[in-house]
C-alpha cells in the first residue's frame, strides 16, 4: 500500500490525469475500510479494491486465452473453445499462399474491367459510399480435414479451417451495375494484391445474388489476414474463391483456368475424371464437446457441436451415442441462418460404458452428410479437398475422449 | 396552427424518404474511368487460348539453368519435390491416372504424386502461375524469356515436349497436356446423393 502511494505521488509530479487521481483515491479508501472492518466483512478478492477504469480497447480475461493453431500455410480456429456461432475476428482461421499482404488504404484501388461498358477504378472511400449490406455466414477452406494426430486429433485440427462472421460490404451486383456488365460476360476473375496475386474464376450467375465485397467483419474493418481493406465474399462457396486483398475484377465469357482451379482445389474421382469448380461446400457437422482431450464423468452430458451447409439451411442434425446404430435429432439453436454455422445440442445421460458419439448433418436440399466409405467409393483414395465425412469421438470406460480414427480410415 | 404546419412538414419529409428508398438508381456515380495504361499494367493473366501471353521465347535447354537457380532449392534438382510440390512425374503410358487401373498400378507405389504431367490441364496456366507467384522469395522478377524457358523445361521433363521445342505465345497454347481430357465440371447438386 505504502509503495503504491509513493508511486502515485511520483506520477502526480510528472503530470497526472483526473482518472488516475480518482482511481488512487477510491482504491486507498477501499483498502482502508477493508482493513478496519476485516473482522466483520469477508469479501472475495475482486470486491476489495476498486477495479480498472474504462479504457480504449478491451482484452480477454488472462484465464481465457483461446488461440489459433498455426502451421506454415494456415492457422485454425479453436472451435472447441468457442460458444454460440460467431468467430471472434482475431480467431478467424487464416489460409494464405504468400503471407499476409500489407496494403495502405489511402492508395488502395479496385479495378473492374473486361466485358464491361465502363472500365473503372474505385477507392476504398468510394466502395464504402455504395449502399451497404451485412451477411452472417461461414467461410470454410476447401482443405478442412486434418487428422495427422490420429486418436489425439482435436476439433481444431480436424476442422478448424471454418469460421463464422458478420460481414459488411457492398453487393457485387451493385458494383457490376456501376460498370455495366456486357451480356456475354458469364465469368469474372478475382485477383488479390498479395505476393501470390491469388486468382480465381467465378461464374457470375451462380454467385450474383449473394456475392459481396466485404470491408468489415464483426462490426469493424477487416483484419489484415482476412484481406484488408477489401475481400470478395461468396457465401457457401469454398474459401479460396473469396479472394482477399481484392484489387482487380475482370469479366469474361469463360473461366481463366488459373492454377487454383485446375491443379489445386479440384477433386480426382475414382473413375479417373477430375471434378473442377467444386464451389459449393456440402453439409457437415462436428461435435465440439465432448472431444479430445476432454475427460468426462458418467451422468448428464450436453453434447454440443456445429453444423453448416453451403447450399442452404441446416434442416436437422442427428446424433448417435451408440456408434451409429441409432440416431436422435439434436436441438438446433435458432435462428438457423442459410449458409451459416448452426449450433446443435443433445442432452445425454452417459452410463459409463465405452461408446462412440457421432453426428451427421442434413441440409434443406435433403443432402445427408456422408460416411467416409461412401465418399471414398466415389472420390477414390487421392481426394484431398472438399471432405465432409461423418466423424465422431470414442469415450473409454475411464471417460477419456479420443478421435474416432476408424470411422475415417479406408 | 404552427404545430399542424410542422407535422405537415415532417409527414412530407417521411413520405419523400420512403419514396426515394423504393427507387434506387441504376448507378451511383462513384468511381473513376480506368485509364488504359492502368488496365494494361495490371491485366497480366494468361488464358488457355493464349490471350495475355507476352512476346518472348524459350526451350527446355534454356530453362535448365533458370530452373536450377530459381526453382530447384524448393522443388528438387529434377522436379522431384522437397519443401514445395513435386513437379515431374507421369504414369506408364496407357494407364490413366486415378482410375481403377491406376489404383492397381500404384498399389506398390504409394507416393506417386500430382505433377505437371498428370494434373495440369493447360500449359498456359504454368506460364501464368510461374510469372504471377514464382519464386516466392521474389515473385514478378523473372523475364518473359525466363518464364517461357522454365515452362519448357517442366513440360520436357514430364515428357510432353522435346528439349528443342521453342515455347512462344503461339506454340504454348497448342501444347497437348495429358490431363486435359480428364477435367469435368462440378456435378454435385445437393439432395440425396453422395458425390
Amino acid at each position: 500500500m505504502r509503495s503504491s502511494q509513493r508511486s502515485s505521488r511520483v506520477r502526480a509530479s510528472g503530470g497526472v490525469t483526473r482518472r488516475t487521481l480518482l482511481a488512487n483515491a477510491l482504491g486507498a479508501a477501499a483498502v482502508t475500510l477493508a482493513s478496519e472492518n476485516a473482522a466483520t466483512q469477508e469479501r472475495p478478492e475482486s470486491a476489495v479494491r476498486f477495479g480498472r477504469l474504462p479504457n480504449e480497447r478491451g482484452s480477454r480475461s488472462p484465464a481465457e486465452q483461446p488461440a489459433r493453431m498455426p502451421s506454415a500455410i494456415s492457422s485454425r480456429t479453436p472451435l472447441q473453445d468457442l460458444h454460440g456461432t460467431v468467430t471472434p475476428a482475431d480467431l478467424h482461421f487464416e489460409r494464405h499462399h504468400a503471407g499476409v499482404a500489407v496494403i495502405d488504404p489511402r492508395s488502395y484501388q479496385l479495378l473492374v474491367h473486361g466485358m464491361v461498358d465502363r472500365p473503372m477504378t474505385f477507392s476504398l472511400d468510394e466502395i464504402k459510399r455504395f449502399p451497404s449490406t451485412s451477411r452472417t455466414c461461414f467461410l470454410e477452406c476447401s482443405g478442412n480435414f486434418g487428422r495427422q494426430s490420429g486418436e489425439r486429433t482435436t476439433v481444431q485440427e480436424l476442422c478448424g479451417l471454418t469460421s463464422q462472421t458478420e460481414w459488411t460490404g457492398v453487393r457485387l451486383s451493385t458494383l457490376l451495375r456501376e460498370v455495366g456488365t456486357r451480356p456475354q460476360a458469364t465469368w469474372f476473375l478475382a485477383e488479390g494484391q498479395d505476393a501470390a496475386m491469388m486468382t480465381r474464376s467465378i461464374p457470375i450467375k451462380e454467385v450474383l445474388d449473394e456475392a459481396m465485397l466485404a470491408y468489415a467483419q464483426n462490426g469493424e474493418a477487416l483484419r489484415p489476414e482476412q484481406g484488408y481493406p477489401v475481400r470478395l465474399l461468396l457465401p457457401g462457396i469454398e474459401g479460396n474463391a473469396s479472394v482477399k486483398w481484392l484489387h482487380r475484377i475482370e469479366l469474361a465469357d469463360q473461366p481463366f483456368m488459373t492454377r487454383e482451379e485446375t491443379s489445386k482445389y479440384t477433386d480426382p474421382l475414382a473413375d479417373g475424371r477430375i471434378r473442377q469448380f467444386s464451389l459449393a461446400i456440402d453439409a457437415r457437422s462436428v461435435i465440439t464437446s465432448p472431444s479430445y482431450p476432454h475427460v468426462v464423468q458418467p451422468g448428464w452430458i450436453e453434447i454440443r457441436g456445429l453444423a453448416w451447409s453451403g447450399r442452404g439451411r441446416i434442416q436437422r442434425v442427428e446424433v448417435s451415442t451408440d456408434r451409429g446404430r441409432s440416431w436422435t435429432p439434436a436441438e438446433l439453436q435458432g435462428p438457423v441462418l442459410p449458409k451459416a454455422h448452426t449450433r446443435f445440442r443433445l442432452l445425454w445421460g452417459w452410463d459409463g460404458k465405452p461408446t462412440e458419439i457421432v453426428s451427421r448433418a442434413i441440409d434443406d436440399t435433403g443432402y445427408v452428410q456422408p460416411e467416409w466409405t461412401a465418399l471414398q467409393s466415389i472420390r477414390g483414395r487421392r481426394t484431398r479437398y472438399h471432405l465432409n465425412p461423418v466423424t465422431g469421438w470414442t469415450i473409454g470406460a475411464d471417460g477419456r475422449v479420443l478421435f474416432a480414427v476408424e470411422r475415417v480410415t479406408a | 396552427m404552427t404545430r399542424v404546419y410542422y407535422m405537415f412538414i415532417a409527414g412530407a419529409f417521411l413520405a419523400s424518404a420512403v419514396t426515394s428508398a423504393q427507387s434506387p438508381p441504376q448507378r451511383y456515380g462513384l468511381g473513376k474511368p480506368a485509364p488504359q495504361e492502368l488496365i494494361t499494367r495490371l491485366d497480366t493473366d494468361v488464358r488457355p487460348d493464349g490471350t495475355g501471353l507476352p512476346p518472348g521465347r524459350g526451350t527446355a535447354s534454356d530453362g535448365a539453368g533458370v530452373y536450377a537457380r530459381q526453382c530447384a532449392a524448393c522443388h528438387g534438382a529434377k522436379g522431384e519435390g522437397g519443401l514445395a510440390d513435386v513437379l515431374v512425374g507421369a504414369e506408364p503410358p496407357g494407364i490413366a491416372p486415378f482410375g481403377p487401373q491406376y489404383e492397381q498400378w500404384r498399389r506398390d507405389r504409394p507416393d506417386v504424386p500430382f505433377t505437371v504431367g498428370n494434373f495440369w490441364p493447360y500449359a498456359t496456366t504454368l506460364f501464368d502461375y510461374v510469372r504471377r507467384a514464382m519464386p516466392p522469395s521474389a515473385p514478378g522478377t523473372l523475364s518473359s524469356d525466363e518464364v517461357y524457358s522454365v515452362v519448357a523445361w517442366l513440360l520436357a521433363r514430364n515428357g510432353i515436349i522435346t528439349d528443342a521445342e521453342v515455347m512462344t505465345a503461339e506454340s504454348l497454347p497448342k501444347v497437348a497436356m495429358p490431363a486435359r481430357g480428364r477435367f469435368v465440371p462440378d456435378d454435385r447438386k445437393g439432395g440425396r446423393q453422395v458425390r
